[in-house]
């Protein structure tokens, strides 16, 4: 059911009955490395090329999802993923290893949200019992893709963010089946904000006002304060993005020091692994509500 | 409560200016400066080496070019040259070795995608805007100088 300007609120609220995660060698460094299921030594994943790795990265999380279940890919109806790459070439190949029915998204920063969003929207509306909202991202495919080549001897600028080498997933059921698990009550779609920031190496700024407008409106269509929530999560706003966004509060009298987390600030240890501004992409989103 | 950020684009670019972490500059010249420069010397030690071995000033100087090529190249294979740029900036951008760093660092990186269309097609992706216009602004020079020729 549409309940204001663009929050849906989900009657049945589909249950995340269980999560995976693997990361890579640089995130298993930082202080969240406990939280994680699986980790790899090796940015080339014992493949050869990048993207291979990748590939290979966003299999072993859905294999170990199903595991930890435990149930098979037959018994999955759909799975909702996406990745950074030109034509998702990851979340295809995995769809295409694990035979079940696939939606290709593509959300960049906010990929793993989007499909957490539509996977909760399927069980909620009663088209599906077990749906798969999955992502990855990986630092060497995605700074092939978009910046410079890893052997290029540039200076990157103190605003600047580094993808993660991860990848994420978690399964959405309907409320009665299992015990355990976070439900999904609300989704609240954001807008593209654009303020103008053209600096690529300032994403947390770009994106920050976006952020705003969306947390903002799921406030008001809700009728909540922000104070309602033990926590606010955010994907990858990073250290500098993460300010803007409790700034931009604090000017319409609302305080959201204490409630606002940053998983891209929260990754890594900003002064020894030298990430700048922190993390982004499309897995770091791992999301409770 | 307004859900749109009060603010003009002009206001929240200069805000952002503002909040944003600045890049230490005085410590960015002086890396470049003083990695520039020994880069420089390096140069200038192979040139006068092979001028004091009776090679030509021309030959030296060819010679000398060459040996920074590789090293450019050979520092890139093995990831140090992205560790000396790091800091260095446009101190080891710059020189010949950068250039030479610039080829080098897409060839390895799209070698996954074949010889042809992957290292081929992709190793001049950083360099070929400087070949383009270095090689175009040359012509032009050059025929502006051979116009004057003609009249001097």
């Amino acid at each position: 059911m549409k309940i204001g300007k663009q929050t849906i609120k989900f009657e049945n609220t589909p249950k995340i009955l269980q999560t995976s995660s693997i990361v890579g060698p640089k995130e298993m460094q930082g202080p969240l490395a406990n939280y994680f299921d699986q980790h790899i030594d090796d940015v080339f994943n014992g493949q050869d090329s990048f993207e291979k790795a990748e590939r290979k990265l966003m299999n072993d999380c859905i294999d170990h999802l199903l595991a930890k279940v435990p149930t098979n890919n037959e018994s999955i109806d759909y799975l909702f993923g996406g990745d950074l790459l030109n034509q998702c070439i990851t979340a295809g190949y995995s769809s295409r290893d694990l035979g079940i029915p696939f939606f290709g998204l593509y959300g960049a920063c906010s990929t793993f949200c989007e499909s957490l969003a539509l996977a909760a929207s399927f069980i909620n509306a009663g088209y599906a019992q077990k749906v798969i909202a999955t992502t990855s991202s990986h630092f060497c495919s995605a700074e092939r893709q978009f910046r410079m080549p890893l052997e290029h001897g540039n200076q990157k600028s103190p605003t600047a963010q580094c993808t993660v080498t991860a990848s994420g997933a978690a399964i959405v059921v309907p409320k009665d089946v299992g015990t355990q698990g976070p439900f999904v009550t609300h989704i609240t779609p954001g807008k593209v904000i654009d303020m103008g920031i053209s600096d690529m190496t300032n994403m947390g700024a770009a994106m920050a006002p976006a952020a705003f407008n969306t947390i903002m409106t799921h406030l008001q269509d809700t009728g909540r304060n922000a104070n309602y929530y033990d926590v606010i999560a955010t994907g990858d706003l990073g250290v500098l993005g993460s300010e803007i966004l409790v700034d931009l509060f604090n000017k319409e009298g609302i305080d959201l020091m204490g409630i606002h987390a940053d998983c891209g600030a929260l990754i890594y240890d900003h002064d020894k692994q030298d990430t700048h501004c922190g993390g982004s992409g499309c897995r770091l989103h791992g999301k409770c509500i | 409560m307004n859900a749109n950020v009060n603010m003009t684009k002009e206001e929240y670019s200069n805000y952002v200016d503002s909040k944003a972490k600045k890049s230490p500059i005085g410590k960015n010249l002086v890396w470049a400066f003083v990695v520039g420069g020994f880069i420089c010397i390096i140069g200038q030690l192979i040139t006068d080496l092979f001028t004091s071995w009776n090679f030509s000033k021309d030959d030296a100087s060819t010679i000398c070019t060459i040996i920074l090529i590789f090293l450019g190249a050979f520092l890139t294979a093995l990831n140090l040259y992205s560790i000396i740029g790091k800091h260095a900036g446009a101190g080891s951008i710059v020189p010949i070795t950068g250039f030479s760093n610039s080829v080098v660092a897409p060839a390895i990186e799209f070698k996954t995608e074949g010889y042809v269309l992957g290292l081929g097609a992709n190793m001049f992706k950083i360099a070929g805007p400087v070949l383009v216009y270095g090689i175009t602004s040359s012509v032009i020079v050059g025929f502006i100088y051979w116009i004057i020729k003609l009249f001097m």
